[in-house]
């Protein structure tokens, strides 16, 4: 009898997922007269969706009356720069159709980029031969989607992590409640990454940023696989900015002789020497840009099949096609889950080893 | 007949090999030595992770 609870279980699921598909298909098909049909439509959206945008879409329909897009979404802060702050809610673009004001400049918002560009009163954007807009870019400081969602999790991780150290003082060291499912975590960061890789004696100081990065890249790759539609690890200015953090902090902090084994390797021919110095001065630079590299791949590569897999749904019209595309769609999220935690893991053990190194003893 | 595709595939052949050859490593000791198999599991999927880097990398330059 247990057998056939869970064929039932799978099977309810293909079902609800295919009567979900097919009924939203109905709206898709008024829209087929659109040049190019539902393939670029859905190339658009899914480009759209893995960029940053300044403002969060939750999502629109077609008004039946007038015949044209609704947009429901959340407007975000803009926040621009161009001889003064100029500081205007975003839904004053209307999704990038209308210009907006302030004294005698005007911007618009470029749709496809999502770029604001500084224009007349028509909104007109000259393009080049390259179909690259030309018009002057003001400074852009603006809160966009993505830089809310880091201020949420950062929130979220301060009100958690207080609240469990007040929560261990309180309590003698025993942790209760949700602290009991992140002290096994915290505790093997300590004695399986951070430990055997930066020695005893120097643990302590690095410990901070090795837990900040973990939970702050493993709640964001979380929250990139929810309904809310942000891709913060996607976007490769993140991932730039956390590997930096690594090599800025790995490059202060060296000795001497982690210096010395890449300008000067003890141990090798002075001929050998000369040649290594190059090469080992290059993986200086390397070795971060491979962090930034694997975390921004790993995420925007998940992302795309993820959504590509929910397009294909609307394509196949039929109820079987459908279905079993929702079925790979749902295995693949599970993966992505796990990629999720193996992707902050690996880069937070890599940062542990880089500053193994930078702080390694000379013992020969 | 894209020259580009054709390279796409030959990186992911790599990859596959390359994260097998981990793998099999890695099946072998787990047989050798079943109290190791935690920190075997745990170096493999390490090094299966920077493989794939490399196998991402070189798809995203493409």
């Amino acid at each position: 009898m247990k057998n056939y609870r869970k064929l039932l279980l799978i099977a309810i699921t293909f079902f609800i997922g295919s009567i979900n598909a097919y009924s939203s298909t109905e709206n898709i098909a008024k829209e087929e007269n659109k040049e190019g049909g539902i393939k670029s439509e859905i190339k658009e959206y899914i480009a759209h969706h893995l960029k940053d945008s300044h403002s969060y879409s939750i999502t629109s329909y077609i008004d039946e009356e007038s015949g044209k897009k609704v947009y429901i979404e959340l407007p975000l802060p803009v926040i621009l720069y161009d001889q003064g702050l100029k500081f205007f809610w975003s839904s004053e673009f209307k999704h990038g159709k209308s210009t907006v004001n302030r004294g005698e400049n005007y911007y618009k918002l470029n749709y496809h980029n999502n770029r604001i560009y500084k224009t007349d009163r028509f909104g007109t954007i000259d393009y080049n031969e390259k179909h690259e807009p030309l018009n002057e870019k003001p400074l852009d400081f603006s809160i966009t989607k993505n830089i809310a969602t880091i201020f949420l999790v950062s929130i979220i991780m301060l009100l958690l992590f207080v609240s469990l150290a007040k929560s261990f003082k309180t309590n003698n060291g025993i942790s209760k409640g949700l602290g009991r499912f992140f002290e096994p975590i915290i505790l093997y960061i300590r004695d399986d990454i951070a430990i055997p890789n930066i020695g005893e004696k120097k643990y302590k100081n690095y410990m901070s940023f090795l837990l900040t990065i973990f939970f702050f890249v493993w709640f964001l790759n979380m929250l990139g696989l929810t309904p809310l539609g942000v891709n913060v690890t996607g976007n490769i200015a993140v991932t730039f900015s956390l590997a930096l953090l690594t090599f800025l902090i790995t490059n202060f902090t060296a000795n001497k002789s982690y210096w010395g084994h890449i300008f000067w390797m003890p141990g090798v021919p002075v001929l050998i020497k000369i040649v290594l110095a190059p090469i080992e001065l290059l993986g200086v630079f390397i070795k971060p840009f491979s962090l930034l590299i694997r975390l921004y791949a790993n995420i925007q590569a998940g992302h795309i099949v993820l959504y590509s897999l929910i397009g294909l749904m609307f394509i196949f019209n039929s109820w079987l096609g459908s279905s079993l595309s929702f079925v790979l769609a749902f295995f693949i999220s599970i993966i992505e889950i796990l990629v999720a935690l193996l992707q902050a893991y690996i880069f937070t053990m890599l940062s542990a080893l880089y500053f193994g190194f930078a702080v390694a003893e000379e013992d020969h | 007949m894209d020259l580009t595709l054709v390279g796409g595939g030959l990186v992911v052949i790599g990859v596959g090999i390359g994260i097998g050859l981990t793998g099999k490593g890695a099946m072998e000791a787990i047989g050798r030595q079943p109290d190791a198999s935690g920190k075997i599991q745990v170096a493999a999927l390490i090094l299966a992770a920077l493989v794939e880097g490399i196998g991402f990398a070189a798809l995203f330059a493409l």
